[in-house]
């Protein structure tokens, strides 16, 4: 326990930092940080999902019965954008925070003061994108990608979206930068990069891929901004300039973007895997590099958003094929954990639950991504429910379900103490049991010929949107289910002992108490 | 065994799915793409369930295995774990048998794309402008050259509003319906007026984005005749949900008559708006006829109330701009206004414009007594 310091000098730091609000807000510690990072998105994910719940209850019935179009329209922009920038990549970032300095054996992360200013940025965007509904005209209607001209035809709620962007964006690329310096520089002698945990490899070329996109999507915000507002004229084809160059330079950081949000959770299965199968992860290395090839491949895919948008044969033809080889590296992966389960000895607790539940239905949004892949299928499908319940299969059944398995896995050590493990059980099961019965129809909806983002449709899309908006309901109250087992795990859990479980063998459970001490490897571990 | 019977179970259900899918394809299926009337819908058709097919394959091998090992492979039933953690050659099979079916994925596809793409020399051209929110034809080439008009949709507002029951074809009917001779080579050429609206009928296996200032092209042949309905499929703005498209199909004599019956209405109406330009028309007369234009164009935005809504769609009671110059408000309203909803209206009639212009000036409290006939907006055309 020599890595510990408390043991060596009293518990001294601890008592340094102010207490009360003033801890939170002046806080440089990477565990103070994380868990703001993870209740914010907590928080966000429940202002999103709220719209969510919103858009199902309008779609319950063909005909307008509670939101009117335009209000519509607000909710589904809004909640796009609160899921993707406010719930699950600061949610990533928080295990980031958590995670990586206990992981590699490190004090800290490597920028503290920086590490605040990024997390604190975070309210005020969001701030942002809440009060846009109140403003005159309300919030930014034109889409969660928001192409001009729709978005340099609406109101002040447009204005505070890119504003809210440009906070964002700077927020994510200090995160990422912090990220990539720690990892480069602060590993425990001994810990080659190829030894490296594989929650930290895949946050390292997530950081990567951050860094590279997030300021492309800042430019293309300003040229929009500058369109609205000053006189330019990069997006207006009156004035020379042509709308689906915006497409072009948002998709050129949105692909990448989808990759940001899953890369870090294939991290979080490959050490929830192996934990629990008690057997080392099968091919590390060719899981380094199936993560490397998707992040650079991700870079080349971007025009299959738009396929629709009109494009020569040859760009087609070459984004259909390099969207499909896509499927190789993510296949790999999905083949490995297969291999790291076989002939384990396996148990089922709530994070491997999660996990498995992850591999399952993320496939199945990687073979209708592999379906959307191919031009002419993608003709038919582009722009409507297909795509919806494919992107909602990779992104919350992959990405929020890796969320839940690692806040499983991880709640003993940072809280010290046990979640109830029944209550874990049944907010899988039900997670699972709604998620599919909100999404799985929406494919049948997408291919019967029901358009995205309308608030009114045909009667023959009447059945499966009920059924949808039934599952819709029935997963969001679930999610309450989990705010309570999280707070009734730090309020009365049952003490969770060092190495919570048998099969982990990553630093913080094998060098670390439990719960982990505000300030760990202030000497680095000894790595045999 | 159990792990037998649960693919077994997805083989049958799946089957049963299957089964289900080809059933329904008589009518407008629950589960699938519509039934193809054309070559290219066909081709994806096809190819979508022959991908089904190979996806399905692959779901039930990885995970029967997986579901093998969770069933099997559990600490609860004493299983020692293996320690075996690396295989090269396990690897490269893994790495090279997807690859090979990929490729096998692509080859049939590369071909549709391929004829997907090729608009050339077809039998007729017919250009599609979006507006928000509804269609504008225009035959460019080839038997019914000249025809011009405009589609909208045509489900009453308490349909929607939930105060009358709803018709069969509720949202996707539309006043004037694209009539096209079957068998024929249609070319289709799209842009739009605003913003970037896209042109959807799934029977026939088209989608292509109509871009404002830009050309797009895509072509389709439809195989026998009948009714096929589709919808805008980019988000254009408020009703994005109401500008459904309808393609009729037609036998070649009928379709000839339409377009001569087309034809002569529109040689009419030129004569009219001839006579139009030198009528003086009375404040009522406009009126009457400026209250339809509105509620047709208008109104979506601006409200029948005149009142728009704050902070999105300005108020026209009252406006500034309404009770000032008409001038002004004509070119408004011929040109629209840059980085704003309001769109340029310069496709109505000159009698349209000077109806709906007349109206909102002494709509509402609006009161200026102003007249503006059809020869006023006429001189202010370009």
């Amino acid at each position: 326990m020599a890595a510990v310091h408390g043991d060596a000098h009293g518990h001294g730091h601890d008592d340094h930092h102010p207490s009360g609000i003033m801890r939170w807000i002046t806080t440089t510690n990477h565990k103070d940080i994380g868990t703001m990072y993870l209740w914010f998105s907590l928080a966000m994910f429940f202002v999103g999902g709220t719209l969510a719940m919103g858009i199902r209850a309008e779609l319950y019935q063909p005909g307008i019965q509670i939101l009117e179009p335009e209000l519509f329209n607000q909710f589904t922009t809004l909640h796009g954008l609160i899921m993707v920038f406010g719930a699950i990549m600061p949610a990533f970032v928080g295990f980031a925070n958590w995670q990586i300095p206990m992981m590699i054996g490190a004090p800290d992360m490597a920028f503290a003061r920086m590490n605040n200013w990024s997390f604190w940025l975070l309210p005020v965007a969001a701030s942002l994108l809440v009060v846009s509904f109140f403003v005159p005209g309300g919030a930014a209607a034109g889409g969660w990608t928001f192409y001009p001209p729709l978005s340099t035809q609406g109101g002040l709620g447009v204005d505070l979206m890119i504003f809210a962007v440009h906070i964002l964006g700077a927020s994510s690329i200090m995160g990422s930068i912090n990220i990539i310096t720690t990892i480069l520089n602060m590993r425990a002698p001994g810990m080659t990069l190829m030894k490296m945990p594989m929650f930290v490899w895949t946050w390292l070329i997530t950081a990567y891929l951050l860094v590279l996109v997030m300021p492309v999507l800042a430019g293309t915000v300003t040229m929009l901004l500058t369109d609205r507002h000053f006189g330019t004229s990069f997006f207006n084809a009156a004035g020379g300039g042509d709308p689906v160059l915006f497409q072009h330079i948002f998709w050129f950081f949105g692909h990448p973007e989808v990759y940001i949000m899953i890369l870090p959770s294939f991290g979080i299965v490959s050490e929830v895997i192996p934990t629990f199968s008690r057997k080392p992860l099968f091919g590390y290395s060719s899981m380094v590099y199936a993560t490397a090839s998707i992040a650079i491949l991700s870079c080349f895919v971007w025009a299959h958003h738009m396929f629709t948008s009109g494009m020569p044969v040859v760009g087609q033809l070459f984004f259909m094929y390099a969207t499909m080889l896509i499927a190789v590296p993510t296949g790999v992966k999905v083949f490995n954990w297969t291999a790291t389960m076989w002939r384990g000895s396996m148990s089922f607790e709530t994070p491997m639950l999660f996990s498995v539940g992850f591999i399952f239905l993320f496939v199945i949004g990687g073979f209708s991504g592999v379906i959307c892949a191919i031009v002419p299928i993608d003709i038919q499908v582009q722009d409507t429910y297909y795509v919806i319940a494919h992107f909602h299969y990779v992104l919350v059944s992959g990405s929020l379900f890796a969320l839940f398995a690692g806040a499983y896995y991880w709640l003993p050590k940072w809280t010290g103490r046990m979640y109830n493990e029944t209550l874990g059980k049944w907010h899988f099961w039900l997670s699972m049991f709604f998620f599919n019965l909100t999404f799985f129809v929406q494919h049948f909806l997408g291919l019967a010929g029901m358009p995205r983002r309308i608030p009114d449709y045909a009667l023959q899309f009447a059945d499966f949107n009920m059924v949808s908006s039934l599952g819709a309901f029935g997963f969001g109250m679930t999610q309450v289910l989990f705010v309570y087992i999280v707070i009734n795990c730090i309020r009365s859990g049952e003490k969770a002992p060092q190495k919570v479980w048998d099969g982990a063998t990553t630093l913080e459970w094998t060098h670390l108490p439990t719960p982990a001490p505000y300030h760990s490897f202030e000497k680095p571990p000894v790595l045999k | 065994m159990s792990s037998k019977s649960v693919a077994t179970l997805a083989g049958v259900s799946a089957l049963a799915l299957y089964s289900s899918m080809s059933m329904a394809a008589g009518e407008q299926s629950k589960y699938n793409l519509p039934e193809p009337q054309s070559v290219i819908a066909q081709d994806i058709y096809d190819q979508h369930i022959w991908l089904m097919w190979i996806c399905l394959v692959i779901f039930i091998g990885v995970f029967g295995v997986m579901f093998y090992s969770i069933l099997k492979h559990r600490k609860s039933l004493g299983y020692k774990a293996a320690n075996f953690h690396h295989s090269t050659s396990v690897e490269i099979i893994w790495t090279i048998v997807p690859c090979i079916i990929l490729v096998v994925m692509a080859w049939p596809a590369t071909k549709t794309v391929i004829a997907m793409k090729d608009t050339s020399s077809p039998d007729m051209t017919i250009k599609a402008t979006g507006y928000q929110w509804m269609w504008g034809y225009d035959y460019l080439q080839g038997e019914g050259e000249g025809i011009s008009f405009f589609s909208k949709l045509s489900t009453p507002r308490d349909q929607i509003q939930n105060k009358a029951p709803k018709g069969k074809n509720y949202l996707l009917e539309v006043d004037n319906r694209v009539v096209v001779p079957v068998g024929k080579k249609v070319r289709v050429i799209l842009t739009a007026n605003d913003v970037i609206h896209a042109w959807w009928v799934p029977a026939l296996g088209i989608k292509q984005d109509a871009i404002p200032g830009f050309i797009r092209d895509t072509w389709f042949t439809a195989d026998t005749p009948g009714i096929y309905r589709g919808q805008c499929a980019e988000l254009c703005g408020k009703d994005h949900g109401y500008m459904p498209i309808v393609v009729e199909v037609m036998e070649e004599g009928d379709y000839a008559q339409w377009v001569s019956a087309q034809l002569s209405a529109a040689e009419e109406a030129t004569e009219q708006a001839e006579v139009d330009v030198n009528t003086e028309f009375t404040l009522d007369e406009l009126n009457a006829k400026g209250e339809q234009v509105y509620a047709a164009h208008c109104a979506a935005c601006h409200q029948p109330n005149g009142q728009g809504i704050p902070g999105a769609f300005s108020a026209l009671d009252g406006s500034e701009l309404v009770n000032g110059p008409v001038a002004g408000h004509i070119d408004i309203v011929i040109n629209g206004k840059a980085n704003t909803a309001m769109t340029p209206f310069g496709h109505l009639s000159d009698l349209d414009l000077a109806a709906v212009i007349t109206y909102e000036r002494n709509a509402w409290s609006n009161d200026t007594g102003d007249v503006v006939q059809p020869s006023d907006i006429n001189e202010l055309r370009n």
